[in-house]
């Protein structure tokens, strides 16, 4: 029996990750529930003394499957940017790897496979932490780790086969502030889009994001809605579709070229 | 004439490491000085120290007359530097990379400018002043450091390794710009592990190994020295059969190293040998007779090759 | 290069106060070819502003403010422009610091020349503040523009961001003599992110169970934010002097521990 290749690519990432795990700790997971307790509970508060409840919840139950997902989405751009870059410019591992048996297209798939990965792990201790915090209300929760998973990939996927073509990470911050940061903030994850002025509403929900959240959001408050949650996952399944079609051929003109 | 640079006792330490032990060398204004050296004999580490950018750790030493420690900036003023690996601002472009070097100098920027055309040209890289320095090849950007230490119209160029990595075309092409800096009375201050650049390019040189100076003197006069007139190589099919050859060639000749895959006899009269090695039927696969060189020197004095 | 054949000249030496100006110059040459970069470093802060502060905001009504009511989104902007100050700083004096001594030898080649080790690091700090200055002053007309900006105290708002960029420019340096690879880095992330959301930036010292209270209340940015609010909402008092002098150590001592350690960092 032999180890199927995107498996092998996955394991090399696993060993790189073996050695970083304080700063996965760190950025990954601690970083994520310090933004939930600071949104959900102390500006909860604030909220809970004005409006009282938001879109029928309170704050926290609001804010948390928001973050999840929101904090899923970083890691998978952060994980499709430099590294990648790294892995065909600086320590060209990827090089590396497709020297062995491997191809390019095996190598998108498997590193983005891994990111996806690291954000069910990511998702899962978020989850357990906002279950004991009482901001999971309903059984169905669990799915939201899942719905974070698929937009994580939704985001790997193109972020990755963008960021093989490139020849500096000066974008990388740029990509940062004005394509990931406003996702986060309006995204439905702090407030209700409801709230976004109306000629911007259409334009939030294009965002994967927003199709993540409402997802996580209706699983973790037990409000599934079949058939819009089945068109959220068919967004978020063609994010990912298109990024693996667009990877193959960026990483093999990279690669092999 | 007073000398340039003259280091006594010159030491440099990290931690307990002692990386240049105790040397004593003097350069002279005009000279091509060589360090010669394997990996790790301290050639960088002395340097730096002669850049004034690493303090000196023991002993003294005196650059254009005044001291590193206390005149750093000074110095540093009065030299061009060419490190070891190309340390180009990658942020900046060809152009700027020339123009803010100029600048930390605080030449004026119409002269920085003069200067930066004349040396895009004296390199020849005037056709990619705009582009960036990445994706520029090793050669080049080889070139664009060298051209960046001439900015300050230097009275010393300090050189180290100037042509590792280069090809050999690209090398001929900078020894040739070398001899011209030489000629125009820049001093010209290197290290190198090849041995034909020393040759080429040094009236004077020492050679280092593990911190130490363990020869001293111009090419010729190192080889006259330390080496024989000529050395027979002798190649044998297996290294076995190397090994049984090494006892009965000593007997055929006064010095006799073995390297790894040859050995080498040390002779005045290279023919005469290499007949009485035939004759004595040692069974060698091939025989040749060479003139002594820098390489055999260094050799002789430490029982190491250069390049291993 | 005839020129050169009588060029035994001695250079003047370059005046040792002009020196740090000439890195502020490079870093102006390295923008320039990548203004978008430095063009987007002013957007984080004023996101946060339009999510949090007005989005959010509704959510959140008025808050009681020293014995007045005040919208939510005039109480975090003062808080988030200090946030940025501290975050251009800290960034620019670690991250950017290492990788430009480490990885691209930048200093290395800067050294060769007569500027030394202390001109390098007066210059970064230097440009640092710069930065700082002209993100705060962008993020200021802005909060105008939004009309959040009630009190002409706010005219002290961008040199009390230079003040809360110097304290971390110094702590950020200090702190980076330290490091010995990237994964140490993973430190001034650990202290980032608690500091942003928890110095009083988004809600009151109130919210905050009472132990934690007065922890917070001796960290650094809290200074930062508690003086910038006050100058935006025009409630000035004699105690706002103390957070000032808090700040002004703390960069004074992470600049001294610097300026120690950085010599033998840049050159072994
Ligand atoms: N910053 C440093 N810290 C500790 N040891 C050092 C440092 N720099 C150099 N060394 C050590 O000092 C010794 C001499 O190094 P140096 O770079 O001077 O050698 P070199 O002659 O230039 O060798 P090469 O031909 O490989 O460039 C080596 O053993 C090296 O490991
Ligand atoms: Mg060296």
């Amino acid at each position: 029996m032999s180890t199927p290749p995107v498996v092998r690519v996955m394991e090399r990432e696993a060993r790189v990750l073996a050695r970083l795990w304080r700063g996965m700790v760190f950025s990954t997971l601690l970083s994520p529930l310090l933004f939930l307790a600071a949104m959900g509970l102390g500006l909860g508060g604030l909220v809970k003394a004005h409006t009282g409840r938001v879109a029928g919840l309170t704050y926290l139950d609001f804010v948390a499957p928001g973050l999840m997902v929101a904090s899923a989405m970083q890691l998978a751009a952060n994980e499709a940017m430099w590294p990648v870059l790294g892995g065909v410019k600086w320590m060209k591992t990827f090089h590396a790897t497709v020297a062995t048996p491997i191809t390019a297209g095996e190598i998108v798939v498997g590193y983005v496979l891994w990111v996806v990965v690291r954000a069910i792990g990511a998702s899962t201790v978020f989850f357990v932490v906002a279950a004991l915090l009482g901001a999971v209300p309903s059984a169905w929760g669990v799915l939201a780790i899942p719905a974070a998973a698929l937009c994580a990939g939704a985001f790997a996927a193109p972020l990755a086969a963008y960021s093989v073509t490139l020849d500096t990470d000066l974008v990388f911050p740029v990509i940062m502030r004005v394509g990931v940061l406003p996702l986060f903030l309006f995204s439905g994850t702090f407030f209700p889009l409801s709230q976004l002025p109306s000629g911007l509403r259409p334009l939030a929900a294009m965002s994967p994001l927003w199709h993540g959240v409402e997802l996580a959001r209706g699983a973790t408050t037990g409000t599934l809605h079949i058939g819009a949650d089945i068109v959220h996952v068919l967004v978020l399944l063609a994010c990912v579709g298109a990024g693996f079609a667009w990877g193959r051929r960026t990483f093999a003109r990279r690669l092999t070229s | 004439m007073d000398p340039l640079i003259e280091a006594r006792a010159l030491t440099k330490r990290f931690g307990g490491f002692v990386a240049v032990d105790g040397i004593d060398f003097v350069i002279r204004p005009g000279e091509a000085f060589g360090f010669l050296g394997p990996n790790g004999a301290g050639k960088s580490s002395t340097m730096r120290m002669i850049g004034c950018v690493s303090p000196v750790s023991g002993g003294t030493l005196r650059v254009l007359g005044m001291d590193p420690a206390a005149d750093g900036a000074q110095i540093r003023a009065r030299l061009g530097v060419v490190p070891q690996e190309d340390n180009l601002d990658t942020e900046l472009t060809v152009w700027d990379n020339l123009m803010i070097y100029g600048r930390y100098f605080d030449l004026p920027r119409a002269e920085i400018r003069r200067r930066a055309e004349e040396l895009l040209e004296f390199v020849q890289l005037t056709d990619r002043r705009d582009s960036r320095v990445d994706p520029l090849s090793g050669g080049m950007k080889r070139r664009l450091t060298i051209a960046r230490a001439l900015i300050n119209e230097p009275e010393v160029l300090l050189l180290d390794e100037p042509t590792t990595g280069l090809d050999p075309q690209a090398r001929h092409m900078l020894w040739e710009r070398l001899y011209r800096l030489k000629q125009d009375g820049v001093t010209l201050v290197l290290t190198t592990h090849y041995m034909d650049e020393a040759e080429q390019l040094c009236d004077r040189l020492v050679i280092m190994d593990a911190g130490r100076i363990v020869a001293e003197g111009s090419p010729r006069d190192l080889v006259a020295t330390h080496a024989t007139r000529e050395v027979v190589e002798l190649r044998f099919g297996r290294a076995a059969e190397q090994h049984a050859a090494l006892a009965r060639v000593r007997t055929l000749a006064p010095r006799v190293e073995p390297v790894a895959d040859r050995l080498l006899v040390y002779t005045d009269d290279g023919d005469a040998t290499a007949a009485a090695v035939t004759a004595d039927g040692v069974g060698a696969a091939s025989v040749l007779v060479r003139r002594a060189s820098l390489e055999d020197v260094f050799l002789i004095l430490t029982g190491r090759t250069l390049e291993e | 290069m005839s020129a050169r054949m009588g060029s035994m000249r001695v250079l003047p030496p370059l005046g040792a106060r002009q020196r740090p100006w000439r890195m502020v110059e490079r870093n102006v040459l390295a923008y320039r070819r990548t203004w978008y970069v430095f063009l987007s470093g002013f957007f984080e802060p004023v996101l946060f502003l339009l999510s949090i502060g007005i989005g959010v905001g509704k959510l959140v009504g008025k808050l009681p403010f020293d014995g007045h009511l005040v919208d939510y989104k005039q109480f975090v902007a003062p808080g988030l422009l200090a946030s940025a100050a501290m975050n251009g700083s800290l960034l620019d004096t670690t991250f950017n610091f290492f990788v430009k001594y480490k990885y691209s030898h930048t200093y290395d080649a800067i050294l060769a020349t007569p500027l030394g080790t202390g001109d390098v690091a007066t210059g970064e700090v230097v440009w640092a503040l710069m930065r700082g200055a002209i993100y705060s002053t962008a993020f200021l007309l802005t909060m105008v523009a939004f009309g959040l900006v009630p009190s002409w105290w706010a005219l002290l708002v961008v040199p009390v961001a230079v003040l809360i960029g110097f304290a971390f420019a110094g702590a950020g340096l200090a702190g980076t003599t330290f490091m010995r690879s990237w994964v140490d880095f993973d430190y001034v992330t650990l202290a980032l992110v608690p500091l942003f959301l928890f110095s009083a930036t988004f809600f009151p010292l109130s919210q905050y169970p009472a132990g934690l209270q007065a922890v917070i209340r001796l960290t650094p940015l809290y200074q930062g934010v508690v003086l910038e609010r006050a100058l935006v909402l025009g409630h000035m008092q004699w105690t706002l002097l103390v957070h000032a002098a808090y700040l002004a150590v703390m960069g004074a001592v992470g600049l001294r521990v610097a300026a120690r350690r950085i010599g033998r960092l840049l050159q072994p």
